[in-house]
């Protein structure tokens, strides 16, 4: 750091706090550390970041396909009947109400997860590669998909509350569908899975440091 | 302690050690490596914090209070409330979405804005808040599960969509869900957890100070112990 050559707190064996921040040495001998400040467990790196992730972002690859060809939501009245999948309610809601809203739903329900899965995806890659491209992108990248990934829980409240409401009346039953289930299980395994990532693992391999724990 | 040791950081996003510096109100400090946010120095963050907590709590009851909206289509009338239409989604069957809306929307938040009031009016109080340390730790762990904005959009989809077929009637908890979702917002941009972990080390040097008999100087830090 003295010198101006980037140091990360691991190299130089000290653990940074993920609940307070604070940086401390770590204790001479092997066993666990704790923040002298909040008394946090401490690691240098978020255990098991990789495997962890992966389980979450797989298990939300495989929901995604019911999430997507199951019906979200049954619609039906004294004169018509329609059960939708997420596409099929965007491409009917395109046609016949709102074009904008249409193309919200369309960037919360399709490309958000998508992109998330892809993102993710080559994160994890790129990490295990311990790929030196771009690192500075790819936290970016880390970061968008952080921050956009709880918008596509809007379907999800479309359907609660277009549910709950015309339930009651008998001129019209709005049903949620078994997608929904799907579909906001992808959406809280993403979250889960982003959580899990450690972005610290991108920079690991431009310190030619090796980290444990 | 006669110099005041350096204060390292780490970055949480690349692990870059840097060296803090005191930052002027309203500025921010970012990593040289990758950019991310290091840490703010928001402006006058306890009171703003405190206040927007206060009035968020206020409308986070309305809107739980409240039905959201009302159709009304040949005679028939219907409102909900948002927990209505969780315990609606239950019945239908859909008890895992059920959770998540319900965990999403109401649990996340009301988890989120009763921490930072434990949390902030002992400190506000001039005390050292009791358990702290698990306050701030639900705080950084809840928040990204409070959703009240994405569900602020889903009541707007769902008007439009209704609107296709139905009349519909907003109700006292559509505007509190608007107003309580800029106030977060304000939450979320005046809260520096970084401002709240000095204040309480700062009580904490106070109270071992006050514990181990010792005098304090007038100079010395004592802001957090006597307000
Ligand atoms: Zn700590
Ligand atoms: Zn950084």
């Amino acid at each position: 750091m003295a010198d101006g050559k980037p140091t990360s707190a691991a190299g130089m064996g000290l653990y940074s706090c993920h609940v307070c921040s604070k940086v401390s040495r770590a204790p001479s001998f092997s066993r666990p550390a704790h923040c002298p400040r909040c008394g946090t467990l401490l690691h240098f790196r978020k255990p098991r970041s990789i495997a962890r992730c992966w389980a979450f972002l797989l298990a939300g690859y495989i929901l995604y396909i019911p999430a997507n060809v199951l019906t979200m939501m049954e619609t039906g009245s004294l004169i018509s009947y329609r059960k939708d999948t997420i596409i099929s309610g965007v491409i009917h809601l395109w046609n016949n109400g709102n074009k904008v809203i249409a193309l919200i739903v369309f960037i919360a329900s399709i490309t958000i997860p998508l992109l998330k899965l892809i993102s993710l995806t080559l994160l994890l890659v790129t990490v295990q590669r311990r790929s030196t491209w771009q690192p500075r992108q790819r936290t970016r990248l880390y970061r968008m998909v952080e921050l956009i990934g709880r918008w596509s829980m809007l379907d999800v409240y479309v359907v609660t509350l277009l549910a709950a409401l015309v339930q009651l009346g008998n001129m019209a039953v709005v049903k949620a569908g078994p997608a929904a289930v799907a579909f906001g299980a992808v959406v809280v395994l993403t979250m889960l899975a982003s959580m899990e990532f450690d972005p610290r693992l991108i920079w690991d391999p431009i310190q030619k440091e090796e980290v444990h724990d | 302690m006669a110099t005041e040791p350096v204060k390292l950081i780490a970055c949480h996003d690349c692990d870059l050690l840097q060296r803090e510096i005191d930052l002027k109100p309203g500025c921010t400090a970012t990593c040289r490596r990758c950019g991310s946010v290091l840490y703010r120095r928001a402006t006058d963050s306890i009171n703003r914090t405190l206040a927007f907590t206060v009035a968020a709590s206020v409308f986070f009851l309305i809107a739980n209070i409240f039905p959201i909206f009302a159709i009304r289509a040949q005679g028939d009338y219907s409102a909900i409330t948002l927990f209505e239409s969780v315990q609606s989604l239950w019945n239908q069957g859909m008890k895992p979405v059920s959770t998540v809306v319900f965990l999403t929307a109401m649990v996340a938040p009301a988890v989120e804005l009763a921490s930072m009031g434990y949390l902030l009016v002992p400190i506000k109080l001039g005390r050292l808040p009791r358990r702290y340390v698990f306050l701030m730790q639900t705080l950084r762990y809840v928040q990204p599960w409070g959703m009240i904005e994405v569900l602020m959009l889903g009541v707007l989809v769902s008007i439009v969509k209704l609107t296709q077929n139905f009349k519909v009637i907003p109700g006292v908890a559509l505007w509190s869900f608007g107003i309580l979702t800029l106030l977060l917002a304000a939450v979320a941009a005046c809260f520096s957890p970084r401002d709240v972990w000095e204040r309480l080390d700062e009580g904490e040097r106070a109270k071992n100070a006050a514990a181990s008999g010792r005098q304090l100087q007038p100079g010395e830090k004592t802001r957090a112990a006597h307000g």
